[in-house]
């Protein structure tokens, strides 16, 4: 069981939210009376016209999304050119984990913010190219434990689930016969309370 | 800054994989607090932008604090939403009666919610068929009717279908009829032995 299903329209999605909180920076077009507060720099009542400003994710598609958009959203800095042609020489070779924690996920987001669609073919590229290389790694993991310090959260994910099914495919052409065992989250909150037994000797 | 508290309630939700943080009974009524501030700062300026006539740049504040009104909400309905979700899940792994240490960390609402799907669920069941089927057990095909367990803890009593009653010691091994015992090794009291 996971709680962190997530694909981007899902409201519910704790993944979602959380990778819609990252700061985008981006360039006030209006004046906003009262939100001063919102750019710590200075401390002025109104927002002004060309002030230039970091705001979360959610904040900034809201405002960006109409006619008359409040504030123009730039691209964050790892989607960018520089960052863009990195991932296009080897993606294989790059820590997504460094670069973001959501990078497909706030990618999909940021990529309306993208009229020339680069960001868009980025992630594709970027995603067909790793995931032979994941898939090798959740066949073959026994090799090397640290290689899931290099995913991103979607591809973490994929790596848990493929893992899973091969070591279930692995126990069923084994043997069968299969043990009727006690369910995850008992194992799972008996290990946590023993843990807190240990804690108090 | 605007928002940031429902980030952290959902953070910790996240956070804990598997398993229920404590509900964030404070957090949760700071957040209704604030979405209950921001609405009548709302109010106030549209009445004023009505009566007074004045520049319509007002409406950009309101966009930016009807924007950040929908994210709180969204918070909130996650935030009960993905506890709920979960308590579902351990209503099928836990059985009918959690844990004290679980059940102490859910609201009151959680816990009456739980014992009502507990409910819907064993009405469900009875309806099935004609003496009804219980859906928890045989989620792996059987292969036999008897199978050997291991007791994994000192459960007491434990009353047969057939009218024995066994004493059931940590360590002990028995052979129980599959449908009685697989409750049992679900919950971890059971281990079972090819």
């Amino acid at each position: 069981m996971s709680l962190r299903v997530s694909y981007s329209p899902n409201y519910y999605s704790l993944d979602d939210i959380l990778a819609t909180q990252e700061r985008v920076p981006c360039k006030v077009a209006l004046t906003i009376q009262k939100m001063g507060h919102l750019n710590p720099s200075v401390a002025e009542r109104d927002l002004q016209p060309g002030t230039s400003l970091e705001l979360p994710l959610w904040l900034v598609s809201e405002l960006s999304q109409s006619r008359a958009p409040l504030v123009n959203p730039e691209l964050p800095k790892i989607y960018r050119e520089a960052y863009r042609e990195i991932l296009k020489a080897d993606a294989c070779a790059v820590d997504l984990h460094k670069f973001s924690l959501f990078f497909y996920e706030l990618g999909s987001h940021i990529k309306r913010f993208d009229k020339k669609q680069d960001v868009h073919e980025t992630l594709l590229h970027t995603f067909r190219t790793r995931f032979r290389q994941l898939m090798d790694l959740a066949d073959n993991s026994m090799s090397d434990p640290t290689v899931q310090q290099t995913l991103d959260i979607l591809e973490r994910k994929l790596f848990n689930d493929a893992y899973k099914a091969r070591m279930k495919l692995n126990t069923w052409l084994k043997d069968s016969n299969t043990t009727i065992e006690a369910a995850n989250m008992v194992i799972n909150h008996k290990k946590r309370k023993r843990m807190n037994i240990e804690d108090l000797l | 800054m605007y928002g940031e508290n429902g980030y952290t309630l959902i953070k910790e939700l996240a956070r804990s994989e598997d398993n229920l943080p404590p509900y964030n009974a404070e957090l949760v009524t700071h957040i209704s607090r604030e979405i209950k501030k921001i609405y009548d700062e709302n109010q106030i300026d549209a009445q004023q932008s009505i009566n007074e006539n004045i520049e319509a740049s007002i409406l950009n504040t309101i966009r930016v604090r009807n924007a950040v009104t929908k994210r709180n909400v969204r918070c909130l309905m996650a935030y009960h939403f993905n506890r709920l979700k979960c308590l579902r899940t351990m209503r099928w792994e836990f059985g009918s009666i959690l844990p004290a240490d679980i059940k102490s960390n859910l609201s009151t609402a959680e816990i009456e919610w739980f014992s009502k799907y507990s409910r819907l669920l064993a009405n469900y069941m009875r309806s099935i068929g004609e003496d009804g089927v219980n859906l928890s057990i045989d989620l792996k095909p059987p292969k036999a009717l008897y199978i050997e367990v291991q007791c994994l803890v000192d459960y007491g009593k434990f009353d047969l279908n057939d009218g024995t009653t066994l004493l059931l010691k940590k360590d002990s091994r028995h052979y129980l009829p599959r449908n009685e015992c697989e409750e049992l090794i679900r919950q971890g009291v059971f281990k079972h032995i090819i």
